[in-house]
């Protein structure tokens, strides 16, 4: 089972030409993930080799072709900022049902209007968007890695993990695996302040998959996604989360104007993050060295 | 990054958002021409000298004087010109003014002082537009005490800043005739400035509704989206060295994201939740982080080496902890670069390094066989450790 993906997750990469892109496609190959296609403007009809794996994929000029040609039910976006918002429009309008954007950098305004897109979806065919900024989203027990994690670090197993960042979700996942403990699926939903998933979106997932036990949940000061987690846990969570927010001795940024701070209304902060989780009955670790073992302690 | 109260004012000229009239001036001899010319275009004596400063609460500092005369207006500039205020939000080392804005001085008789401001909103995930009554003042004590005094709308993009949203604040604030539909027609014209102009923040406080019910803009805070500076390279202009630490600026330009910090542990650390844990955890073992310092997703060898110089101007650096978890980082690009920083150098504090993740083997491979006096940690906590406790050493 697993979240997300999985044995049938067949992927399209949006920037399979471009270096980043090109090399993490050719390590999620590596992996295991069923790569079935590239799409780059003005492309079409070449072929993408990778360097290592040297697997052959047809590269296509618009996600569309790509999706009736091969299948694809996932887009990995790498496509640089300045075109990055229009590619995941592209694979939305494409009924791609799932898009990871790894991109970093997007700015917020095209954001808003991607998130305005994925609202405004009705039907039972909707587009989930993960990211962007994100490192991507991993299950072991199915050889599916689709993003920049290091897939090595990961094994099969029954534990999941939410993360608005990157190297600390790759921290948690050393650290479970160094315990002997393998995750069910590990999921990135980056840092940006306007994203596609959240983390109540992935925790309901989590719940209703059998073949997770527990959770790690890594949240980071600023926004109110950790409090809003929070309160999903209380009310809805059956299984063991372990916590860290990263953040707790940032001081305070330089600041302009007043409008984040009467929006924010006192929450945001490290403090009030840990203290609404553990409220929810989350076990926080005390350092972020410490993730996986708070874990651990948690399960029977 | 934030722009100045009067290149604020300047884009909403652009946009036709009311203003009053006003000039910037760098000496007190550019402060007395400006009045000289406000007074001939107004006929009014006052003007209002103010330091231009990235933050607010200039006011109560010092930061905003009226002035009778162009005499009077240089006096006031020779004053404020060199001096440090120290407000609510510059934190408690105060900013040095070296810019002001001269601007004609208004009847504020019988006018109300209201707040304006425009966000991108985490939590709705959309433009939240924020407006009170209760301007001028400490709006943050307001929201705290009063909120049902804090009015807000959430503007859907599909429809931007409709009428209804404007006038749903509007009546909210009290206004009535050319000030209802002055607002109206100003709130359409700053959603589209935000948009436009890649806004994360705009606020003004005060808005002023004057005696004859005209809205005008008394003050501007502009924040523009770093994201978006692809497509905005007017702001290379805007920018004001004087506003930001020098190093700060250098990693900026290497593509770093780097802050100073008051301790004596230099962080090199790839991902900003990482970083700002290992900083968490440097606290955790009784060590001062002397900086944050994320190198980014795909960091070369050049910018590692950068990162260390920049590191290293920091005179308080008793040690440097490297903590990569590589994922598009690849650890051996890191240690090209601890290694090609080390001999460059010649580093004269510990440093430890901890690599985990792509290409680790290569990595811890480079560093052993450099030669250098570069410590390998196990962990995250055990580098941390060994840091803390070679700093204090030192």
């Amino acid at each position: 089972m697993s979240i997300l993906v999985g044995k049938d997750t067949k992927v399209l990469f949006q920037g399979i030409t471009g270096s980043a892109g090109g090399f993490h496609a050719d390590q999620c190959i590596a992996y295991g993930t069923s790569v079935v296609a590239g799409v780059t403007p003005g492309r079409g009809g070449q072929t993408w080799t990778g360097a290592t794996s040297k697997k052959d994929v047809p590269v296509y000029d618009t996600v569309r072709d790509a999706v009736e040609q091969t299948g694809a039910n996932t887009s990995c976006v790498f496509v640089p900022p300045p075109a990055a918002a229009d590619s995941i429009l592209e694979a939305i309008d494409a009924g791609v049902e799932l898009v990871i954007a790894i991109t970093e950098g997007i700015p917020v305004s095209d954001m808003l209007r991607v998130r305005r897109v994925l609202d405004a979806q009705t039907g039972p065919k909707r587009t989930r968007l993960i990211g962007p900024n994100c490192p991507g989203v991993i299950t072991p027990g199915a050889g599916c890695k689709i993003g920049i994690m290091p897939g090595h670090i990961h094994r099969p197993g029954r534990i999941g993990v939410v993360s608005r960042s990157g190297t600390l979700t790759y921290e948690a996942v050393f650290q479970l695996t160094s315990l002997g403990l393998g995750q069910s699926t590990a999921v990135g939903i980056g840092g940006d302040p306007i994203n596609g998933t959240d983390f109540v979106d992935v925790l309901e997932l989590f719940n209703a998959d059998p073949e997770t036990d527990g959770v790690i949940m890594i949240g980071e000061i600023g926004g109110t996604a950790e409090e809003r987690a929070a309160e999903y846990i209380k009310k809805h969570f059956k299984k063991p989360v372990a916590g860290f927010i990263a953040g707790t001795t940032a001081p305070p940024g330089k600041r302009m104007g007043h409008a984040g701070a009467i929006i924010s209304g006192g929450k945001g902060t490290a403090a009030a993050k840990i203290a609404a989780l553990t409220e929810a009955g989350v076990k926080m670790a005390p350092t972020p060295t410490h993730m996986g073992e708070t874990l651990k302690s948690l399960l029977k | 990054m934030n722009i100045h109260e009067y290149q604020g004012k300047q884009i909403f000229a652009r946009y036709g958002v009311p203003i009053p009239k006003g000039i910037p001036a760098f000496s007190p001899q550019e402060a007395k021409a400006a009045a000289e010319k406000l007074i001939a275009e107004t006929g009014n004596e006052v003007v209002v000298v103010k330091a231009q400063i990235h933050a607010g609460g200039r006011g109560k500092a010092g930061g905003v004087k009226v002035a009778k005369g162009a005499s009077a207006a240089e006096e006031r500039a020779k004053a404020m010109l060199g001096t440090t205020l120290v407000t609510k939000q510059t934190g408690p080392d105060g900013k040095k003014v070296h810019r002001l804005y001269i601007e004609q001085g208004l009847n504020l008789e019988g006018a109300r002082e209201l707040y304006f401001s425009m966000l991108v909103d985490r939590e709705t995930r959309r433009i939240t537009a924020i407006a009170s009554a209760a301007g001028g003042m400490d709006i943050e004590e307001v929201a705290e005490k009063e909120p049902e005094k804090i009015l807000r709308v959430v503007i859907d993009p599909a429809v931007g800043f409709a009428g209804h949203y404007a006038r749903q604040l509007a009546f909210g604030l009290g206004l009535k005739g050319t000030a209802m539909s002055d607002f109206v027609g100003l709130c359409a014209k700053l959603y589209e400035l935000f948009l436009k102009e890649d806004c994360s923040m705009l606020e003004i406080n005060p808005l002023l509704i004057s005696a004859d019910n005209r809205v005008i803009a008394l003050d501007s805070k502009i924040n523009f989206d770093e994201n978006a500076s692809f497509r905005h390279p007017e702001w290379d202009g805007l920018r004001d060295a004087n506003e930001e630490e020098p190093t700060e600026t250098e990693a900026k330009e290497a593509g770093l994201s780097y802050v100073k910090l008051d301790g004596n542990i230099g962080c090199l650390v790839n991902g900003a939740g990482l970083a700002m844990s290992t900083m968490d955890i440097i606290q955790h073992y009784g060590g001062e982080p002397a900086n944050f310092l994320d190198v980014g997703g795909g960091a070369t060898k050049d910018q590692v080496t950068k990162a260390f110089r920049i590191i290293l101007t920091d005179p308080n650096v008793k040690g440097i902890f490297v903590n990569i978890f590589g994922g598009i980082m690849k650890c051996d690009t890191i240690a090209e670069g601890v290694v090609a920083a080390a001999r460059e150098l010649g580093l004269k504090v510990p440093v430890v390094v901890r690599l985990e993740g792509t290409n680790v083997e290569k990595g811890r491979e480079i560093l052993s066989n450099s030669g250098l006096a570069v410590m390998p940690a196990a962990n995250m906590a055990a580098g941390a450790q060994k840091i803390v406790e070679l700093a204090k050493k030192g």
